[in-house]
């Protein structure tokens, strides 16, 4: 292996400069501010967690977990998404009345990556889990307020697609007998794989008109008229009861005014086996992945010895960033050069200047090498060198 | 503006039936389009730009979204796993990925030696026949390798098989057959649904005359 440079990274990981900074902060902000206002409550937890535990609960592949040991010998894990981190935490400490709990959280998550550039192995998510409620209520409340962000974050195209795994499942076992056969076919949906549905559809010993339905069902994309032909799909069985939801859902977004921004997608299949109802991904214009995904996952907290229903979402910060496009102006900061014999007054005018909201630093006239360059960099300059006066440049 | 649909051709082999395939299908596309040296063309009559690519990196622009569409062959498909839609079998350009060597050869043993230009596809399917291979990979001319002995087998494309008689190799399994496919990007799937749609259903209708 050859040596490393001096301004090498490790694969995947990113520094986020002042502008990129303050741009994300600003962003993460706006959003904070607004899941305080629903009610959420921020939680940290570790980086690290076990491999066995958090790791193995994670809807994140194996392969792409950072991996290491800790003194006793156990496999750490970098922690690679927050839901199973809070699942335990909730399922272990929080959840002792039988109350729903809502969670927010703002943290890096790592997964590993060998492919190539333009895919982060450490990045940020804001998001929120909505724990111990299985009602419909619950997924709406998640799509208004991922909503909600977006539009706080000042995205401007945007696009929310609600899918529903019960529906999928239900009616592939419906058609196809068993789990086993279901899931084959469901693989394909998960591998975005249409043509590769259709041939084995093709190639299944069945009734021409369960093929035509196998089919029809790659159709059910588009607003509330989708509906009644899931109903007339589906005929009857278990999963009706997810098209009762996706009908509720709908009259809740309709309550809640956000209808527009969403379109149903019944093909929609983000995992094969971690959610277990109502799921939804968000697309913004300029973006060529998804900005956030959330949906229901109610077999995780069991995992946890909690048997209840949760719902959540994450944003992605940096594919966020790239959907709003600018970065945030350079600071605004003022700059009182002063003099050792007028440091005092430089102290006080800095103070008073800070009390009025500024942003302002004291510099020692000597300790900079070259004046003219410091002065380009601030907005303004104010001068306190020699016997008395004030100059104020820019 | 964001009307414009992207779409990642692949230079060579398959873009001369994709060009044709998207003309029965009613665009109007110029001449200079099929001799162009240019890296992108735009046709504005059908608010269209058109990237031509290396067929081996369709995937790869339409995955992250710099084109919202892309033609690409099912063996590409296979060896770089992008996360795209594969929405429609064009039909067009088809051939089989298959293992090919000299004639009454054996695999080595101890260190079967597999040289080709899909290392995943190759190493999957002899994993598959439960046998653990070792790649070479080659970018191209992958029929001198048994000839010159850096592999006993090779994995490529065969269409006419006229390239592995001309250097005196059999094929000895076929893996998988080939065509072209539409892909797109999950995103413009969603926020350029209507285009997309309307685009599919018009290439669906041609795909599926000239099949009949």
């Amino acid at each position: 292996m050859s040596s490393l440079f001096m301004f090498e990274k490790p694969l995947g990981m990113r520094d986020s400069l002042p502008e990129i900074y303050e741009t994300k902060y600003i962003v993460k902000q706006k959003m904070d501010k607004e899941i305080k206002q629903w009610g959420y409550q921020f939680i940290e937890t570790p980086t690290l967690e076990y491999y066995e535990t958090v790791g193995a609960a994670s809807a994140i592949l194996d392969q792409q977990l950072f991996k290491l040991l800790d003194q006793q010998g156990h496999t750490l894990v970098l922690r690679p998404d927050m839901t199973a981190p809070i699942a335990r935490l909730a399922a272990s400490k929080l959840l002792n009345e039988d109350l729903p709990l809502r969670l927010a959280y703002n943290a890096s998550v790592f997964r590993a990556q060998q492919r190539e550039g333009g895919r982060p192995a450490e990045f940020e998510q804001i998001g929120v889990e909505y724990i111990g409620d299985k009602t419909v209520s619950a997924d709406g409340e998640g799509i208004a307020l991922m909503i909600s962000l977006l539009e706080k974050a000042g995205v401007q195209k945007y696009q929310l697609s609600v899918g529903h795994i019960g529906f999928v499942q239900a009616f592939f076992e419906q058609i196809l007998g068993t789990k086993e056969r279901a899931d084959a076919l469901t693989k394909y949906l998960y591998e975005k794989n249409y043509v590769g549905y259709r041939q084995h559809v093709d190639n299944l010993s069945l009734s021409s008109i369960d093929k035509q339905r196998l089919h029809d069902f790659l159709k059910l994309r588009g607003g509330e008229e989708i509906i009644p032909l899931a109903y007339k799909l589906i005929e009857n069985g278990s999963g009706t009861q997810a098209i009762d939801d996706l009908q509720q859902l709908w009259d809740i977004l309709l309550d809640y005014g956000v209808e527009n921004q969403v379109r149903f997608d019944l093909t929609l299949v983000s995992h094969m086996s971690y959610y277990t109802g109502i799921l939804y991904e968000a697309y913004a214009e300029g973006v060529g992945f998804p900005i956030g995904s959330g949906g229901r996952y109610d077999l995780l907290l069991a995992k946890f010895g909690k048997n209840t229903g949760a719902t959540g979402f994450a944003i992605r910060i940096d594919h966020l960033l790239e959907a709003l496009g600018s970065l945030a102006r350079k600071s605004d900061i003022h700059c009182i050069l002063f003099s050792g014999d007028r440091r005092k007054e430089a102290f006080e005018l800095a103070k008073q200047k800070r009390a009025d909201g500024f942003k302002v630093i004291t510099q020692d006239i000597n300790g900079v090498g070259n004046v003219d360059a410091c002065t380009k960099q601030y907005d303004e300059i104010t001068l306190l060198v020699g016997k008395a006066g004030m100059e104020v440049v820019k | 503006m964001s009307d414009i649909l992207t779409i990642a051709m692949p230079k060579g082999r398959i873009f001369e039936e994709a060009a044709e395939l998207l003309r029965e299908a009613g665009y109007q596309l110029p001449q200079e389009f099929d001799d162009s040296r240019k890296l992108i063309i735009d046709v504005e009559e059908e608010n269209f730009r058109f990237i031509l690519a290396k067929p081996m990196d369709v995937p790869t622009y339409v995955e992250h979204g710099v084109a919202d569409l892309g033609i690409a062959g099912k063996d590409v498909m296979l060896e770089e796993e992008r996360d795209v839609y594969e929405l429609l079998d064009l039909k067009i350009s088809a051939c089989y990925l298959a293992v090919a060597g000299l004639p009454n050869t054996k695999l080595n043993e101890i260190a079967p030696r597999i040289a080709t230009k899909y290392p995943n596809v190759a190493a999957a399917y002899f994993r598959e026949q439960g046998s653990q291979v070792e790649i070479i990979k080659l970018n191209g001319s992958i029929e001198i390798a048994p000839i010159i002995g850096l592999t006993d087998r090779i994995v490529d494309i065969v269409s006419t098989g006229k390239t592995l008689v001309e250097n005196g190799l059999v094929e000895y399994e076929k893996i998988v057959d080939i065509t072209s496919r539409l892909i797109v990007n999950p995103v413009s799937y969603r926020m350029k649904d209507k285009r997309i749609s309307d685009l599919v259903d018009r290439v669906n209708v041609v795909v599926r005359a000239v099949q009949k």
